[in-house]
């Protein structure tokens, strides 16, 4: 049976809005997240996509220990990092590392490459491995499809998609296992997308890595991911395989996203179910009352109010769906 | 009570009849002190009203710099037009001058942006910088100028038009702030507009409804669209011709559908093949070797073979000239046939 | 047919820019080799220090054989610029007051720029209560008239009859300048700080010392650098207004701003010996300023 590395149960952050200039009282909170369960096995994909605002962001900050949790747990092989400290807590966190973004601005630009790698070592003595650490930066970068003689040149001597590679070295170093990917090809060119979609591929295949993969463009989503999780103001409205959210969509909002999404195929011009949201996504300190997603739904129905829709399997729905009405619709097979 | 659209009818050289847009053998360069960044080499491009022209291609690639050399808007210095010609309407842009030219801008051939909050000034309300338009190039009274501005902010569809009015920029969401750039170029009623990526920044849903919003605006005014973006989805979604650019050219021009199918470059084509699809799941995507070269360095022969896959001699040494492979299709490719598989 | 990239395949493109120097520091080199500016700058500041160390090297007069029969006489046997009132040699005593001039400038300058590194960089990376007390603090130093606050302090410091006043100035314009080094440095920080790559080191476990002194410190010192370029300026100036004023270098010390501050009563007679110590001061203080231009701006990524 394949094991779990990560698990987040009722996962909550709320960041409070305080008033006044000198007592400053509490008047809200922006409930970035709010009750994630997620889970994540040995050597799979989890996917998380979703639009600005719904939380992705915060997840992967939680999960990487740069946010401190309101509420719930996160369990990385069965340890609850919201239970540890100091020592323990360090060693934990090392199972669990960071791909960013921006890889113009994620390497320190006074740093060598080499440095670069080797901080993790810098600051993790005890996790250096006993051929030494200058030996051990070599082989990541080469790992990573960098030339190892390239080890004293600073960033901006490379390329977007090199840095981005430099990126992935740094977070190969503490040998984790779980690594979480906030976006990580959103700012590459399109052809330099794909080079680093193989990488982080091979690499997976190569040392068993499970990753939490971040993203709002959803074919690249759908490519890497093995389960996906659709996310809609800090909660997951749908997850299942990929297989089942990209084909056989239940949820409102799922299934809006997808219509929405441009595909390279002119002949599906036309074709794509014209699901057009209203409005804007409601702000994450007032988040409507019930199911958040009904001031854009076309299904509300007074009950949507009342009773808020639990991620669980439906009578209509074979996966995880968080919707009264959840039920497939036809949105243009794609990808 | 000045209007500027008479002033426009009257510019020497104007036919109605002549081409809408037309961009011949354009040449800009950046004059740095690393060299001399080419930026765009021989760029020709063509749009007739109602037409939806994208250009694609990758950073670097010479598509922004074209527009803003369309638009008169290049920062010079460093950047300059050293060769070719901007015909709107058999004028030629390029050599009016700046006064006259000012005149075309907005009027006639509009432009909207990527970021729309570093488009619009933040310190004046989204009504007062829409109705300015009216005000200086047509005239009107503010109190007209103002209905205007309200009746173009429900034409681009922002709920509650008469209470938005006086909001400011930041007080709308992204997709909010870009209808009302596109409130502010169409305000003139212009009869070109050229979208500079505006939709990249956007959550898709909101840009499903910004293009949805774009092509219906193009339809009622029978408005010309040149599309410069490097997302394939959206370009198959709404273009009707689309030119590729890379290093500074267009390597390949051909209606959309025919582009897809069958592309005519090898960098059309490696673009194409790089997409994630659903049948290449688990296996690795293919790629494209090397990177674009540095707009000052530019190899000789043609500027994408050493990342070429069909790359031979040739390639090497003489640029390729531009073939024409069917009435609409043109492509820039030494092996054109081989690409196309024929 | 493309080339499929699997892990370990090493990159095929080479890296670009492999004719430049490897940091930003060589690059910023690069830069400003070329700019006229910076050499006219860096010339003056050479032959200045090189006047402060080894005056012997511009003039054989010695400043302190002052014969009062030479009083206010005029260019001649070897003094390029005449004679003051005590009958000392205007030239010689130009070229000896660099040393004393400089050094108190240099000094009072690393002591605000201590000062300014150690409160700004605290403040920019703790926020919080610590930077609205430090916050204040400098709004409080600020808040104090500079003439008025130095005058009271260097004659509180150099109350000793037989001191020279050396220790008395330069702890003054120290104590006194660091406020703007400090701000600038408390906003580099914050917006260093803030950067992914000091994100990225945060994930990995480094501890507060490690993020200021590793990540956000070498990113945030080079607008601090060139304001010390200019303190660099001010204080010199500084230390001629207080010796003018009376309260900075006494007794035998040899500095423009006491030649200064002598020469003035007699100005009407002779212009010389206010003149040319003026001069040199003004040269200093305005080649330190442009050499602050030239390094900020080569040091800015965005001009480049």
């Amino acid at each position: 049976m394949s094991d779990v590395v990560l698990e987040t149960r009722d996962l909550v952050k709320h960041y409070p809005i305080s008033k006044g200039v000198v007592l400053r009282t509490k008047v809200g909170a922006v409930r970035a997240v709010d009750g994630v369960d997620l889970q994540l096995r040995r050597g799979e994909t989890l996917g998380i996509v979703g639009e600005s605002g719904c939380g992705k962001s915060t997840l992967a900050k939680l999960l990487v220990g740069l946010e401190k949790p309101t509420r719930g747990e996160i369990r990385v092989r069965g340890d609850d990092l919201t239970r540890l400290t100091g020592p323990a807590l360090r060693r934990a966190r090392r199972n669990i590392q960071m791909v960013m973004q921006d890889p113009y601005t994620s390497l320190n630009p006074r740093m060598t490459v080499g440095d670069i790698v080797g901080e993790p070592f810098d600051i993790h003595p005890d996790a250096v491995p006993h051929h030494g650490k200058d030996r051990a930066v070599r082989e990541l970068l080469d790992i990573v499809g960098l030339n190892p003689d390239h080890i004293n040149r600073y960033p901006h001597q490379f390329s977007g998609g090199q840095r981005q590679r430099i990126g992935i070295a740094r977070a190969l170093a503490l040998r984790p296992e779980i690594i979480v990917c906030d976006e990580p090809v959103s700012a590459l060119d399109v052809s330099i997308q794909a080079q680093v979609i193989n990488l982080l591929e091979g690499l997976q295949r190569e040392l068993g890595l499970s990753y939490v993969f971040i993203a709002h463009d959803l074919s690249v989503v759908r490519h890497i991911s093995d389960r996906v999780a659709v996310m809609y103001l800090g909660k997951v409205v749908e997850t299942g395989n990929h297989v089942a959210i990209y084909d056989q969509p239940t949820h409102p909002y799922t299934q809006a996203l997808l219509a929405a999404v441009p595909v390279p195929d002119p002949r599906l011009r036309g074709r794509r179910d014209q699901l057009m949201l209203d409005g804007d996504v409601p702000s994450p300190a007032d988040p409507p009352s019930g199911c958040r997603f009904r001031t854009r739904c076309w299904k509300a129905q007074a009950s949507c109010a009342d009773h808020e829709p639990l991620l669980e399997i439906r009578q209509r729905s074979a996966h995880p769906s968080a919707c009264h009405y959840a039920e497939y619709r036809d949105v243009v097979r794609r990808f | 009570m000045t209007d500027i659209r008479a002033q426009v009818d009257a510019l020497p050289g104007l036919d109605p009849r002549a081409a809408l847009l037309e961009v011949n053998d354009l040449h800009v360069e950046f004059r740095t002190r690393d060299g001399v960044a080419r930026a765009v080499n021989g760029v020709d491009l063509r749009l007739s009203p109602g037409e939806t022209l994208a250009v694609l291609g990758e950073s670097g690639c010479g598509k922004s710099v074209t527009a803003q050399a369309i638009m008169g808007i290049l920062d010079t210095p460093p950047g300059y037009v050293t060769r070719g010609e901007v015909r709107y309407r058999g004028v030629d842009l390029l050599r009016l001058p700046e006064k006259e030219r000012r005149k075309v801008r907005a009027n006639r051939i509009a432009m909207i942006f990527q970021d729309a909050l570093s488009a619009l000034n933040p310190v004046y309300t989204v009504g007062f910088q829409l109705a300015e338009q009216f005000r200086v190039h047509r005239g009107m009274s503010r109190k007209d100028a103002k209905l205007r501005a309200i009746d173009l902010l429900d034409q681009v569809r922002i709920p509650d038009a008469r209470r938005r009015v006086d909001d400011y920029p930041h007080q709308l969401s992204g997709g909010m702030r870009q209808r009302v750039m596109i409130a502010m170029a169409l305000a003139l009623d212009p009869e070109v507009l050229i979208a500079d990526e505006p939709t990249t920044a956007l959550d898709v849903t909101v840009q499903a409804q910004i293009m949805s919003l774009l092509a219906e605006l193009q339809r009622q005014r029978d408005m010309g669209l040149i599309l410069i973006t490097h997302d394939m989805g959206v370009v198959a979604d709404v273009a009707d011709r689309i030119a590729v650019m890379y290093a500074g050219k267009v390597v390949e021009e051909a209606p959309v559908h025919d582009i897809y199918a069958y592309p005519a470059h090898a960098y059309t084509k490696a673009l194409l093949e790089s997409i994630p699809r659903l049948d290449l799941k688990g296996r690795p995507l293919n790629v494209i070797r090397g990177l674009p070269p540095a707009l000052t360095d530019i190899p000789i022969g043609c500027a994408f073979h050493p990342r070429c896959a069909y790359a031979r001699e040739i390639c090497r040494l003489e640029p390729a000239p531009t073939y024409q492979i069917a009435p609409r299709r043109t492509a820039s490719c030494h092996f054109v046939r081989e690409v196309l598989g024929v | 047919m493309s080339d499929n990239n699997v892990v370990s395949t090493v990159e095929a493109p080479d890296v670009p820019s492999e004719g430049k120097l490897s940091s930003l520091a060589g690059d910023a080199w690069l830069e400003l080799r070329s700019r006229k500016i910076f050499w006219i700058a860096a010339v003056l500041v050479v032959v200045i220090l090189l006047m402060a160390l080894w005056p012997s090297l511009f003039t054989s007069a010695d400043p302190r054989d002052c014969v009062l029969a030479r009083k206010h006489a005029g260019a001649g046997g070897g003094a390029l610029f005449g004679y003051d009132f005590q009958g000392c040699d205007v030239y010689a005593k130009t070229v000896y007051g660099a040393r004393d001039s400089l050094l108190v400038g240099i000094s009072a300058t690393l002591i605000a720029g201590l000062i300014g590194l150690v409160v700004g960089l605290l403040a920019g990376y703790f926020g919080g209560w610590l930077d609205a007390l430090l916050s204040r603090f400098v709004d409080v130093v600020l808040a104090i008239p500079f003439l008025l606050g130095a005058i009271v302090l260097a004659k509180r410091l150099a109350s000793d009859p037989e001191s020279n006043g050396l220790f008395a100035v330069i702890v003054t314009l120290g104590v006194l300048g660091w406020t703007t080094a400090a701000r600038v440095m408390r906003s580099a920080v914050i917006s260093a700080k803030n950067q992914d790559y000091v994100t990225a080191a945060r994930m990995l476990g480094a501890s507060p010392a490690r993020l200021m002194l590793r990540h956000i410190l070498p990113n945030s010192i080079s607008p601090f650098i060139v304001v010390l370029t200019v303190l660099l300026g001010i204080n010199i100036a500084g230390e001629a207004t207080l010796s003018y004023l009376g309260v900075g270098l006494k007794g035998d010390a040899i500095s423009w701003g006491l030649a200064i501050a002598e020469a003035g009563p007699y100005a009407r007679t002779v212009a010389a010996p206010l003149v040319w110590p003026s001069i040199f001061l003004a040269a200093t203080v305005l080649a330190f300023i442009m050499l602050g231009d030239a390094v900020r701006d080569a040091f800015d990524p965005k001009l480049r």
